[in-house]
């Protein structure tokens, strides 16, 4: 029943799509088409949350390919996935109803923000290969639409163009690991699937390919480079949607292949997740670190996070193959709750993003400032969703990371020796990425929402409309919820850990005091509600004491600044002197910098000029030589356009005797 | 009976960090002035200028915003919460499970995000510098501390702290990693509280401050709590060096009133010679510039990360 409803909704999304083409004259087209969308996607989660009881459920739909049908299975995994994609995709229409209030052409979005979110529905909710592809071929097209919608920038033309091709690439390589998962039969549903012997090459085949093609979308090192040119291109709804959801779905993605299609798991599996997911994690909270576009900063850190989460699936995967029931599921569990986690507080920040754009006009941070004053509530809830980003307790962030840390804290029981050497340094990786993520929203919220206007936009900025406030707001108090009391998450990742590595954390809503044990107190235990209770009471107690005992006022003054306050705001630390510091000392790892200094000799009066440039190595070593050795090939292949027609004639007879020679051999 | 006691002495020890943690700045400062041949201010002075810093009114900022009013209290609260979880005189209190290393390193960490954000708040140009270095200071310290953390509680088989206090007064074996941990916990520990050679608590008015840069501007009662908090702050690491490393004397949280007695002189103790300790390496080295400091912190963080390789790969290195 629950999947019947969700794949009704999908249907009716689809159709709300192409309403909105109809509607198109009509003046409150966009509200309606953003009520509907999140109506329906309310009804996805109730469907993705109601108990189902412990099997499957699943369906067959005569659509797609003739006789065969289109297969559709609803597990605890896929409704895990069902709830977080609804979770913030219902938000992201609340949210649009207000911010979508000023667009220029809505026409642009409107039919695709609800076939967007159908489509990455229906990843989750195949159970065939047909279907998985079709539907995830469906959600890149539908993005880059939303992508493209202001397509009078060049730089949106070409970051589309980007995404593009990165995404052509992702269901290629998908494609093809299908391909070689269906095996000689050419086993097409997934229960099938998994029932074909695969020996070792064949599964590293699989899992090189579905590292290429999932990691393109979830945006992992080195296929990273499309997110953070799409996002600050997309609206603000939508890029909360494909940095907070889309990159999940990814991840979705990797593990309904890696864990369940692929069967039992050997320890190398392990070590590329391992590997590229402390490359993402460190790269990306780098090169966020030094980001001066607020929306890029955010999407360099889904990098981060994207990282993070393939560690814990790497550390899960390794104790799964090693037989170790209990940690596989809870680094299962750790990486579950960071995708729910990350969804939430990525939300959360693409909203304050487009709150700040949509009260300044200001994409730039070194223009901002001062906004805590001119918008107190979006302030408020943007340092929330810093806070939780930034793994600070008691907020949820924090508790996905603690898992994770416990997760590789039992990993010396591991027998493999690479392992015994990956995982220490994975732990510092992730450990730095950790630090330099708070660091970096310090930067992002202080340079942002503190300080004085740098600008007069900044300035003259005024608070957002309620619908967008109530969205944030909604989202950040779901990020306490989850950071107070873990265990109910915990417990309701449980079923699918113990589906998909075989094993359950304990149970955690009993213990005491509602503290979280992942494997006994005796050796880890956190209690969120507790620490939040304790910071509440200390800091309360603090000000009553301070209140009662000495009522002093309180007087406004100029601020003293060593006797030398410059009124000007440009005297101010700007973003890239803050993060200089931390470019200087560790911003090798990920990046090249050059400096350029043009300093005026001594009595010159020309103004001095500096200038940094941050280049990505990736696309300086890789992507470019790969740009150019493409052009090359299509340079030589042009001739083949001018070719006469019995030419032509020859070069498929040539095609077809090459095809029979194969089909011979 | 016994739920009353152990809360009892729960809030006894939350008491205790509170009043002593000036105590041990005093203490600190009064060597190091008779080091320096000087006779130096009471032992109390660092409460005697908390007390006169209450009763003096609060001149703000015309910039300052509700953070800047609230962030002096955050952060009290999350150093306060902090060192009243690590273990000091007895292992095991009420409490004592509901954060581990970790979690404790989390909440330094929370302290030191919305100290870098008040320094900024106002916009003047020593905050940003104050929050910028902090910031990098950070990014290392913390992953060293959680480097370590996972040194000791790869040994101990826990990350309570309570559980790894137990496990080295028990069981304890000299090991190389133990060593690497404690070289690198006092590292972080002289870099967090910004003591010399990373930044000079005394200095002012200079621009190689940091810690003094960020608060430049408070004043008044909220200048006491931060000054409180960082005093809070440095009891922390001394507590969590000798209950991790030095887990004499500690008593157990069943036992007699005699006990914790006894728990809290030798914890008294520890922190006049952790304090005489820290005075004479301030007085014999100079403070170092500041891009200096990675260097510095990076020698934690690669202890840290040989520490762990090590008791990855061995069962007695």
């Amino acid at each position: 029943m629950p999947l019947d409803v969700a794949l009704l909704c999908v249907g009716a999304l689809l159709a709300v799509g192409a309403a909105s083409i109809y509607w198109r004259e009509n003046e409150d087209v966009s509200r309606r088409v953003y009520s509907l969308t999140g109506g329906l996607c309310a009804a996805l989660f109730l469907s993705a949350v109601v108990p189902r009881g412990a099997h499957a459920l699943s369906t067959t739909l005569p659509l797609g390919l003739p006789w065969l049908g289109m297969h559709f299975r609803l597990d605890a995994l896929s409704a895990f996935f069902l709830a977080v994609i609804n979770l913030a995709g219902g938000a992201a229409s609340a949210y649009a109803i207000g911010y979508g209030a000023h667009e220029k052409s809505p026409m642009r979005i409107l039919p695709f923000f609800p076939a967007f979110i159908a489509g990455m529905n229906a990843v989750v909710l195949a159970d065939d290969a047909f279907a998985f592809l079709v539907s995830w071929e469906f959600m890149s097209l539908t993005s880059w639409a939303l992508v493209i919608s202001h397509h009078d920038h060049a730089e949106n033309r070409a970051a589309a163009y980007i995404y593009l091709l990165m995404a052509s690439f992702g269901t290629l390589c998908l494609l093809m690991a299908f391909a070689v998962l269906g095996g000689a039969t050419g086993a097409y549903d997934f229960t099938t699937i998994r029932e074909v012997p695969k020996d070792a090459w064949k599964s590293g085949l699989v899992l090189a390919l579905t590292i290429l093609g999932a990691g393109s979308k979830a945006g992992l090192v080195p296929l990273h480079i499309w997110l953070p040119l799409a996002h600050p291109a997309a609206p603000s709804h939508v890029s909360a949607l494909m940095s907070g959801v889309m990159t999940k779905v990814a991840i979705y993605g990797f593990i309904r292949v890696s864990f369940d299609l692929l069967g039992a798991p050997a320890f190398w599996w392990s070590l590329h997740p391992l590997v590229f997911g402390a490359a993402s994690a460190l790269i990306g909270v780098l090169f966020a670190t030094v980001q001066s576009d607020l929306k890029k900063l955010l999407a360099y850190s889904t990098i981060e996070n994207v990282g993070i989460i393939f560690i814990a699936l790497g550390l899960a995967l390794a104790f799964k193959a090693d037989g170790q029931a209990l940690p596989a599921a809870l680094a299962f569990t750790a990486a579950l709750f960071h995708v729910f986690n990350h969804s939430l507080f990525k939300s959360v920040l693409f909203f304050g993003a487009g709150a700040v754009l949509g009260a300044t006009g200001e994409k730039n941070i070194e223009k901002l400032g001062g906004l805590i004053r001119s918008m107190p509530r979006t302030a408020f809830v943007f340092l929330g969703g810093c806070v939780a980003i930034a793994a600070l307790p008691p907020l949820n962030g924090f508790v996905s990371e603690w898992l994770v840390f416990q997760a590789i804290l039992l990993s010396p029981s591991l027998p493999q020796w690479v392992l015994k050497l990956t995982t220490p340094a994975v732990g510092v990786a992730l450990a730095l990425s950790a630090a330099l993520g708070a660091g970096a929203y310090v930067r992002a919220f202080g340079v942002v929402f503190l300080g004085r206007p740098r600008s007069d936009a900044a300035r003259q900025a005024r608070e957002t409309d309620q619908w967008s406030l109530g969205a944030m707001s909604g989202l950040l108090l779901l990020c306490l919820l989850a950071g107070v009391l873990p265990s109910f998450m915990i417990d309701t990742i449980s079923p699918a850990a113990a589906e998909y590595v075989g094993g359950r954390m304990p149970a955690q809503s009993d213990i005491a005091w509602l503290s979280i044990a992942p494997v006994a107190q005796s050796r880890s235990s956190y209690n969120g509600l507790l620490v939040f209770g304790f910071i509440l009471f200390s800091a309360l107690v603090a000000m009553q004491t301070i209140k009662t005992l000495w009522p002093r006022p309180v007087r406004r003054a100029p601020p003293w600044d060593c006797g030398y306050a410059d009124p000007n705001p440009a005297a101010q630390y700007t973003a890239s002197s803050f993060a200089q510091p931390v470019r200087r000392a560790l911003g090798a790892i990920a990046f090249s910098v050059r400096e350029r200094l043009d300093m005026p000799a001594p009595g010159e009066t020309r103004a001095a000029h500096f200038e940094v440039d941050i280049g990505d190595r990736f696309i300086s070593y890789l992507y470019e030589p790969l740009s150019k050795a493409v052009w090359f090939c299509v340079g030589r292949l042009n001739v083949v356009a001018f070719l006469a027609i019995q030419e032509y004639l020859g070069l498929v007879f040539a095609a077809l005797v090459f095809l029979l020679l194969i089909v011979a051999l | 009976m016994t739920f009353l006691f152990d809360l009892f002495a729960q809030a006894a020890q939350m008491g205790l960090v509170l009043v002593l943690s000036p105590v041990l700045i005093g203490f600190t400062r009064k060597v190091k002035a008779r080091l320096l041949r000087r006779r130096g201010p009471p032992l109390l002075q660092p409460w005697y200028d908390l007390l006169r810093l209450l009763r003096k009114e609060v001149v703000l900022a015309h910039d300052a915003s509700w953070l800047y009013r609230a962030a002096p209290y955050i952060i009290f609260a999350t150093t306060w919460v902090a060192a009243s979880l690590v273990p000091t005189f007895a292992t095991g209190l009420m409490f004592s499970w509901t954060a581990d290393l970790i979690a404790l390193a989390a909440l330094l960490g929370a302290g030191r995000f919305f100290l870098a954000l008040a320094g900024m708040d106002i916009g003047t140009s020593f905050g940003g510098i104050g929050s910028s270095r902090e910031t990098m200071f950070g990014s290392l310290a913390e992953p060293a501390t959680i480097m370590i953390a996972f040194i000791v509680s790869l040994i101990a088989g826990s990350t309570q702290l309570s559980e790894v206090a137990a496990y080295m007064a028990s069981d304890f074996e000299l090991r190389v990693s133990v060593l690497f941990a404690l070289i690198g916990l006092i590292i972080v520990a002289i870099a967090e509280n910004g003591r010399i050679p990373v930044d000079n608590p005394a200095t002012h008015l200079e621009l190689t401050m940091v810690h003094e840069a960020m608060i430049l501007e408070y004043s008044g009662r909220h200048l006491a709590v931060i000054e409180l908090a960082s005093a809070l702050k440095l009891l922390l690491y001394v507590s969590l060096i000798a209950c991790v490393f030095f887990p004499f004397g500690l008593a157990r949280h069943d036992g007699s009133l005699e006990d914790m007695g006894y728990g809290v002189a030798f914890y008294v103790l520890k922190l006049f010679i952790a304090g005489f300790l820290l005075a004479t390496f301030e007085v014999s080295t100079a403070k170092m510039r500041v891009f200096r400091v990675p260097d510095f912190l990076g020698a934690a963080l690669m202890l840290g990360l040989l520490g762990t390789l090590l008791v990855f790969v061995t069962r007695s290195l």
